[in-house]
C-alpha cells in the first residue's frame, strides 16, 4: 500500500469522525439553542424552585429564549436566586415581567416562564425580577386539595 | 590511537542465579577478524550485547574506542552505536520495510543526505553483498541467508569502525554459508575494520579469523591464532575443535552412578 | 496442612509484589513513551501510518457494531416505552445511552480486542525477531520509532471511533424507529435536541473515550514491549492485553461516570 493511499484513507477517517461529531452536535444535542449570538443575564428570586436545574430552559410564550445558568440559596432572605442567560435578540422584556416556575406536562421537567408586563423600560443585563411565582409542589397541591375538601364537608 | 578497539576487564554478569561471565578479560584489536567461540549457552551473544551497551555488567568495564560503554549518557551511547554495526542471528530486518528501505533506514535516521545520494549508497551496499537485484523485495520474501546479507548491507551502511556478527553461519545451507564466510572476510579486508564473529561453527570460523578466543564457564579458556589453537595442548580446546563426543566436557550430564539409579527400587 | 497454608500465603504475597513491580515498570514505561511522543511532531508520517492500522482498520467493526447496537436499542426501548405512550422518547433514550455510555465503552472494548491485541502482537513479534534490539544497535530508539507512534495513534483514534460509533448508532435507531416502525421523524429528533446537552453529554463522552484510548493503548504497547519473546509468551501477552484493557475500561467507566454525571 502506498503512503499516498494511506494518507487519503486516514484523511477520510478523520473527516468521517468530524462529520459524525457535527451530526451529533447539530441534530442530536441542544447546541443550536446555545446560540452563537450575544446574551444578557437576568436574576430572579423564588421562594421555592421545585425541581428546577441548571440548564433548564427559560421560555416566553412557549418559545425557549434562554437557559438557567446558576442556582444559589440566599440565606439572608431565605430565597433561591436563579441566574438565567437570555439571548440578546429577546431584549425587549419590560421591567415588570413576571417569572414563574412551570412544569411541562403533568410530570415533565420544570422551566422558567416569562410573562411580560406593561412598563416602558426593558430589563437589562444584571437586572433582578421581583415578580415571581414559585414552583407548584405536587405534594402541597394534593395536601391543599384534601384540606379544602375536608373544610367543605364541615361547612356543609 | 591504540591498537585495541574493545577492552574488556574483569567482566561479571549473571542472569538470575546463573553466572554467565565470571571475571572475563579480553582485548580485541582495531583491525582484523576476531572470533569468539564456545559451546552453546556460554553467553557469546550476551557478550555482544554487553559490548553494544544493551546489557549492563554486574561488575567490570568494557571500553570501546577508549569510551567506557556503560558510563556513557544515552546520547553518547547512541553516537557510539552509529559507529558499530551488528548482524543479528535472525537478521532483524524491519518486516514492514522493503530491502531497499531497510538498508536506507540508518542513513535516513542519522544523516541528512539527499534521496538521490541515499539511493546511490544503498545500491552500492546492496551490490557489495550481491543483492542489488533484490532491492524491491520484502523481508518475508527472502531466504535466511539472503536476510543476513541484507542485514549485513544495513550494518555497513554508515561505514562503521566495527561489525559484530552473532552466529552468522547457524542454520545455513553450505552454499549460503560459503557466501557469508567469504563476504565477512572480503568486507573486513576491503573496509579495513574490526570484525567480531561469535560462532560455534569451528572450521568456517577458523578459516577466516585472525585471532580466536575460546570461552567456557564464563572465562577465556585459550586464545591465539587459528594455527596455534589447532595444535593446542589443551584437551578442552581439542575436544571443541574436533567435536569429540566425550572428553573434558563429559557426554553425561552429572548424575549418580548408573547402577545406583537402576537398582534403586531393589535396594 | 499448616505448611500448605503458609505456602498459600507466601504465594499470595509474592504475586502481590510481582503485580506492584509490573505496575511500576508500566508507569516508568508510560513516562518514557510520553517523553518520546514529542518527536512525532517532526515525523508525522510515522503517526499517519499507525493511524491507518490502528484507526482505519478498526473502523469497519465499529461501524457495523454501532449500527446494530443502535438498532437493537431502538427496538427494545420502543417496545418498553410504547406501553406508556412514550415512544417519542426512543430517540433521546438511544442518543443518551450511546453518547454517555455505550459509545465510549463498546468502542473501547472493541478497540482493545481488535487494535489493542494487534498492537501487542506486532510489538511482541518485533521483540521476538530482534527487530527492537536491532534498532537499538542502529542507534535508533524503538520507543520513539515504534512505541510512541502506536500509542499516540491509539489515543487519537479512540475518540474519533467513539464519535462515529455513536453517530452510526443514532442513525441505526432512526432507521428502525422512523422507517420501520413508523414513528414521526420530527418527534424522533426534537426530543434529543431538547434533552441532550452538548457539554454534559457529548463532550463528557469524548473525554471518556480519550481516557479509555489512553489506557487501552498504554496496556497494549506495554504488554507487547514487556512480553517474553517466545510464541507462548506472545500469546499470553495478547490475552492479557484484551483482559486487562477490558477490565480497566469498565472500572474507569464507573469512576468517570460517577465523577461526571453525579450532579
Amino acid at each position: 500500500m502506498t503512503s499516498r493511499k494511506i494518507e487519503i484513507l486516514v484523511g477520510l477517517f478523520v473527516a468521517a469522525a468530524i462529520a459524525a461529531f457535527f451530526m451529533l452536535a447539530m441534530s442530536v444535542s441542544n447546541m443550536s439553542s446555545y446560540g452563537a449570538g450575544d446574551s444578557y443575564e437576568i436574576k430572579a428570586r423564588f421562594d421555592n424552585i421545585g425541581g428546577l436545574k441548571v440548564r433548564s430552559p427559560v421560555a416566553a410564550g412557549g418559545v425557549t429564549i434562554g437557559r438557567v445558568t446558576e442556582i444559589q440559596y440566599n440565606s439572608d432572605t431565605y430565597e433561591a436566586v436563579v441566574s438565567m442567560t437570555i439571548e440578546e435578540q429577546y431584549n425587549k422584556f419590560p421591567v415588570d415581567t413576571a417569572a414563574s416556575i412551570l412544569t411541562s406536562g403533568l410530570l415533565g421537567e420544570q422551566f422558567v416562564g416569562f410573562e411580560p408586563g406593561a412598563e416602558e423600560d426593558f430589563l437589562k443585563n444584571g437586572d433582578v425580577i421581583d415578580l415571581t411565582q414559585s414552583a407548584l409542589v405536587l405534594e402541597q397541591i394534593i395536601g391543599q386539595f384534601l384540606y379544602s375538601q375536608s373544610d367543605d364537608e364541615k361547612t356543609e | 590511537m591504540s591498537d585495541i578497539l574493545v577492552k574488556i576487564r574483569d567482566l561479571h554478569f549473571s542472569r538470575g542465579d546463573r553466572k554467565i561471565f565470571d571475571g572475563l578479560s579480553l582485548d580485541i584489536p582495531r583491525k582484523g577478524i576476531t572470533a569468539i567461540m564456545g559451546p552453546s549457552g556460554t553467553g557469546k551473544t550476551t557478550l555482544l550485547k554487553l559490548i553494544g551497551g544493551q546489557l549492563t555488567p554486574d561488575q567490570g568495564t568494557i571500553e570501546v574506542d577508549g569510551l567506557n560503554v556503560h558510563q556513557l549518557s544515552t546520547r553518547k551511547l547512541f553516537e557510539l552505536r552509529q559507529r558499530m554495526g551488528m548482524l543479528f542471528q535472525s537478521g532483524a530486518l524491519l518486516t514492514d520495510l522493503s530491502v531497499f528501505e531497510n538498508v536506507a533506514y540508518p542513513l535516513r535516521e542519522h544523516t541528512k543526505l539527499s534521496d538521490a545520494m541515499i539511493r546511490h549508497l544503498v545500491l552500492l551496499k546492496l551490490n557489495a553483498v550481491g543483492l542489488r537485484g533484490a532491492a524491491d523485495l520484502m523481508p518475508s520474501e527472502l531466504s535466511g541467508g539472503m536476510s543476513r546479507r541484507v542485514a549485513l548491507a544495513r550494518a555497513i551502511a554508515l561505514d562503521p569502525m566495527m561489525i559484530m556478527y552473532d552466529e552468522p553461519f547457524t542454520g545455513q545451507d553450505p552454499i549460503s554459508k560459503g557466501v557469508l564466510v567469504s563476504l565477512i572476510s572480503e568486507l573486513n579486508s576491503a573496509l579495513n575494520i574490526c570484525s567480531i564473529v561469535v560462532s560455534h561453527d569451528v572450521p568456517d570460523t577458523l578459516s577466516i579469523s585472525d585471532h580466536v578466543h575460546f570461552i567456557s564457564a564464563g572465562k577465556i579458556v585459550e586464545s591465539g591464532s587459528p594455527e596455534t589453537l589447532e595444535n593446542s595442548k589443551s584437551a578442552w580446546t581439542l575436544q571443541f575443535i574436533h567435536g569429540d563426543a566425550d572428553g573434558p566436557v563429559p557426554f553425561h550430564y552429572p548424575a549418580n552412578p548408573i547402577l545406583d539409579d537402576l537398582y534403586m527400587d531393589g535396594k | 496442612m499448616f505448611g500448605g497454608l503458609i505456602d498459600r500465603i507466601q504465594y499470595i504475597g509474592a504475586e502481590t509484589l510481582r503485580s506492584f513491580q509490573r505496575l511500576g515498570r508500566a508507569s516508568v514505561f508510560l513516562l518514557e513513551v510520553i517523553a518520546s511522543c514529542a518527536d512525532l511532531v517532526l515525523k508525522p508520517t510515522l503517526l499517519i501510518k499507525q493511524l491507518y492500522s490502528v484507526g482505519v482498520q478498526t473502523l469497519i467493526i465499529i461501524v457495523v457494531a454501532g449500527l446494530f447496537v443502535g438498532m437493537v436499542m431502538a427496538l427494545q426501548s420502543y417496545y418498553a416505552l410504547v406501553d406508556f405512550g412514550a415512544e417519542d422518547s426512543v430517540g433521546v433514550m438511544v442518543a443518551l445511552s450511546l453518547l454517555r455510555e455505550l459509545g465510549p465503552v463498546v468502542t473501547a472494548l472493541l478497540f482493545a480486542g481488535r487494535a489493542g491485541s494487534a498492537l501487542t502482537a506486532e510489538i511482541g513479534l518485533m521483540k521476538a525477531t530482534e527487530q527492537l534490539s536491532g534498532m537499538e544497535m542502529m542507534a535508533v530508539n524503538p520507543m520513539r520509532r515504534i512505541v510512541a507512534p502506536r500509542f499516540m495513534a491509539g489515543v487519537i483514534s479512540m475518540p474519533l471511533l467513539a464519535t462515529i460509533f455513536s453517530a452510526v448508532g443514532v442513525l441505526g435507531a432512526y432507521v428502525v424507529v422512523v422507517q420501520l416502525l413508523g414513528l414521526d421523524s420530527g418527534a424522533f429528533w426534537s426530543q434529543p435536541q431538547n434533552k441532550v446537552d452538548l457539554y454534559l453529554d457529548i463532550y463528557n463522552g469524548l473525554i471518556k473515550s480519550v481516557a479509555f484510548g489512553f489506557v487501552a493503548s498504554w496496556i497494549a504497547v506495554f504488554e507487547g514491549y514487556d512480553c517474553i519473546p517466545t510464541s507462548e509468551g506472545l500469546g499470553q501477552a495478547t490475552t492479557r492485553t484484551v483482559v486487562h484493557s477490558s477490565l480497566a475500561i469498565l472500572f474507569m467507566d464507573f469512576i468517570l461516570t460517577a465523577l461526571m454525571f453525579s450532579k
